[in-house]
C-alpha cells in the first residue's frame, strides 16, 4: 500500500491541494482569490513536472498493474504539466481582463491535468477511463467558461454531446475487449492478443476503442466537434485545448496500442494510417476558407494529429519516438501562436479574424518575424524545428514499410503550406485595412517570443528531447 | 435457455439505439442526454453479462465506475444545458448553430 502510494504521489499531490483550494476559496474571497490561486496552480505543476522529469528512471507498477510508472509516461506527464502552467499563465491578463478569471478555472485545469496523468499512467482499461473521465468532465466545463456568451455556452454543449458519445464508444469497447480477453489489465490482454489469433470480438474492441480516442485527439471523421468549440471557447482556454489534452490523448493511445495490443500490430496500423491521412487531407484542405484564426488553428490541429498519427500507424519503437517528437515540438509551436492570438485586440475586444493582420508587419516588424517563423514552422518549411518533427514521422513511415503514408504525407504538408503562408501574405503584403492592436504584455510577448526562439534553436539542439523519447519509446513498445 | 449471447445482443440493440438517438434526434438537447445514458447502460449490460461469464468480479466493479461516472456526466451535462439555456432561450437541437459545423 505504501509502496503504491509513493508512485502515485504526483498526481495525490495535485488532486488534494485542488480539493483544499476549492473548499479555501468558496469559503473566503471567492475571484478575488483567482489570480493568486491561478499562480500557485501554475508553480505547483511546474514544481511538480520538474519532479516527475528528475526522478529516477525505471518503471515501478502500483495496484496490480493498474498504474504504471515508466519513461513513457514521465515524458508525457513532464509535458501535460509544464503545457498547462504555460497555458494557464498565459491566459491570466486576459482572462482577468474580460472577468473570466473565476477561481475555478485554475482548479480545474489542474483537475484535468490530473486526469491526464492518469490516463498516460494507465495500465487497466478502468483507470483509462477514470483517468479519460476525469479529464473530459473538466474539460466541458472549462469549454462552458464563459457562462454569459452564447458561444462559449454553445461549445461547450457541442464538446460534451460529442465527447460523451465518444466515451461511449471506448466503454462499449473496453467491455467488448474485457470479455474477449478475460481481463482489463493491459499486460493481461497482450497475452491473449497475440497476432494472427485475435478473435473477431477482440477485433470490434480495439476498433471501438481506436474510434473513441480518435475523438480525443480529434482525428478525421471524428474531428466535428473540434473547429466549433476552438471558436466558441475563450481563446486561453482553446489554448489549452489544442495542447496539453492532445498530448495526453496521444499518449494513451499510444499505450492502449503498444502495451495492451503491441503484439497484434497488423491488426491495428491499418485503421491508425487511415485516420492520419483523412486527417492530414481534410486538415489541410477544409482550413483554405477559414477566415477566423482560431478555426484555423483547429484545422491545422487536426492535420498534425494526422501527422503524429503517422508515428503510431508504424507500430514500431522509431515510430513512437517520432510521435513524442512531433507532439513535443507541435505544442511548443501552438502556444507561441496562441500568444500571438491573444495579443490581438481592437478597442479592447479580442480580434481573430485573419484579414485584421493586413500590413501587420509595417506597423510591428518584430512581432510579424515571430510569426512568420511560428507559421513556417507550422507548415514544415525546412530551417524551423516543425520541419524536423515531420521528418521524424515520415522516416519512421518509411522505415517501417508504409512509404505511400509518408508519400500522402509530404502531399498534405504541400497544400497545408497554402493557409499558414497566407497569413504571412497578409502580414507583409495584406491590403491597407482596418488596424488591429496589440496587446503588449510581457508575459504574452515572452511565451510569444521563446516559443519561436526554440523553432530557430531547436535545429541546433533539440535540449535533449530526442534521448528522453527514445528512451520512452524503448519502454513501451514490445 | 438464456445465455450469452442473449445479453450481448440487447446490449448492442441498445447501444446502437443510442447512437441513433443523437444523430437522428432533431427535438430536445434532453433526449442527447437520455441516449447518452443509454448508451452508457447498455455497456454496463455487457459488462455484467462477461463478468458473470467468465466468473471475475473486475467486470461488475468497472460497471460501479461507470455508472458514478454517468451520474456525474449528467449532472455536468445538465449544468452545461441551463447556461445554455439561460442565453439562447432554447434547447431545441437545431438552434444550436451560432457556429456553422
Amino acid at each position: 500500500m505504501q509502496a503504491d502510494l509513493s508512485v502515485i504521489l504526483p498526481e495525490v499531490i495535485l488532486s488534494i491541494f485542488v480539493m483544499v483550494a476549492l473548499i479555501g476559496a468558496v469559503y473566503t474571497t471567492k475571484d478575488k482569490l483567482a489570480p493568486v490561486l491561478l499562480w500557485v496552480t501554475a508553480a505547483l505543476m511546474v514544481v511538480l513536472g520538474i519532479w516527475i522529469g528528475t526522478s529516477g528512471s525505471g518503471t515501478r507498477v502500483a495496484f496490480g498493474g493498474m498504474f504504471v510508472d515508466d519513461a513513457f509516461s514521465r515524458f508525457a506527464k513532464v509535458a501535460i504539466l509544464l503545457c498547462a502552467a504555460a497555458v494557464m499563465v498565459m491566459g491570466q491578463e486576459y482572462m482577468s481582463k474580460r472577468g473570466m478569471l473565476r477561481f475555478e478555472y485554475p482548479l480545474l485545469v489542474a483537475l484535468s491535468a490530473v486526469g491526464m496523468m492518469v490516463m498516460v499512467s494507465a495500465g487497466d482499461l478502468m483507470s483509462l477511463y477514470m483517468g479519460l473521465e476525469l479529464q473530459s468532465l473538466a474539460l466541458y466545463v472549462v469549454a462552458a467558461l464563459r457562462r454569459d456568451s452564447v458561444k462559449s455556452t454553445e461549445a461547450g454543449l457541442k464538446y460534451f454531446v460529442l465527447g460523451a458519445l465518444s466515451s461511449g464508444l471506448l466503454l462499449y469497447g473496453a467491455s467488448l475487449v474485457y470479455g474477449f480477453a478475460g481481463t482489463t489489465l493491459f499486460s493481461g490482454i497482450i497475452e491473449v492478443a497475440q497476432h494472427g489469433e485475435v478473435s473477431l470480438g477482440l477485433l470490434f474492441g480495439i476498433v471501438f476503442l481506436i474510434s473513441g480516442l480518435a475523438f480525443k485527439v480529434s482525428a478525421v471523421p471524428f474531428h466535428m466537434w473540434t473547429p466549433d468549440v476552438y471558436e466558441g471557447a475563450p481563446t486561453p482556454i482553446t489554448a489549452f485545448f489544442a495542447s496539453a489534452p492532445k498530448v495526453a490523448a496521444m499518449g494513451l493511445f499510444a499505450r492502449v496500442l503498444h502495451d495492451a495490443f503491441g503484439h497484434a500490430v497488423a491488426d491495428w496500423s491499418q485503421v491508425v494510417a487511415l485516420l492520419s491521412v483523412l486527417s492530414m487531407f481534410l486538415g489541410a484542405v477544409a482550413a483554405i476558407g477559414q477566415t477566423d484564426i482560431k478555426r484555423l488553428m483547429a484545422y491545422s490541429s487536426i492535420a498534425h494529429m494526422g501527422y503524429a498519427l503517422i508515428g503510431l500507424a508504424a507500430g514500431t519503437e522509431l515510430g513512437v519516438q517520432a510521435l513524442l517528437i512531433y507532439m513535443s515540438i507541435y505544442v511548443v509551436m501552438n502556444i507561441g501562436t496562441f500568444a500571438f492570438i491573444m495579443m490581438l485586440q481592437r478597442d479592447g475586444k479580442p480580434v481573430t479574424d485573419i484579414r485584421a493582420l493586413n500590413q501587420y508587419s509595417k506597423r510591428e516588424p518584430g512581432r510579424a518575424l515571430g510569426v512568420l517563423i511560428l507559421m513556417f514552422s507550422l507548415a514544415g518549411v525546412p530551417p524551423m524545428l516543425g520541419f524536423f518533427g515531420k521528418f521524424f514521422v515520415l522516416r519512421a513511415a518509411v522505415e517501417a514499410g508504409m512509404g505511400w503514408l509518408a508519400v500522402a504525407g509530404v502531399i498534405a504538408s504541400v497544400i497545408g503550406a497554402f493557409y499558414y503562408l497566407r497569413i504571412v501574405f497578409y502580414m507583409y503584403f495584406g491590403a491597407e485595412g482596418d488596424e488591429v492592436e496589440t496587446n503588449r504584455s510581457p508575459v504574452l510577448m515572452a511565451f510569444f517570443a521563446a516559443s519561436a526562439a526554440i523553432m530557430l534553436i531547436g535545429v541546433i539542439s533539440t535540449f535533449g528531447i530526442e534521448g528522453a523519447a527514445s528512451a520512452a519509446a524503448a519502454i513501451l513498445v514490445h | 435457455m438464456i445465455g450469452l449471447e442473449h445479453y450481448l445482443t440487447v446490449a448492442a440493440t441498445l447501444f446502437v439505439i443510442g447512437i441513433f438517438g443523437l444523430f437522428l434526434n432533431r427535438k430536445n438537447v434532453i433526449i442527447l442526454l437520455m441516449s447518452i445514458e443509454l448508451m452508457l447502460l447498455a455497456v454496463n449490460i455487457n459488462l455484467v453479462a462477461f463478468s458473470s461469464f467468465l466468473g471475475d468480479l473486475v467486470g461488475q466493479v468497472f460497471t460501479l465506475f461507470v455508472l458514478t461516472v454517468a451520474a456525474a456526466e449528467a449532472a455536468i451535462g445538465l449544468a452545461i444545458l441551463v447556461c445554455f439555456f439561460r442565453n439562447r432561450g432554447t434547447i431545441a437541437v437545431e438552434d444550436i448553430n451560432v457556429m456553422k459545423g
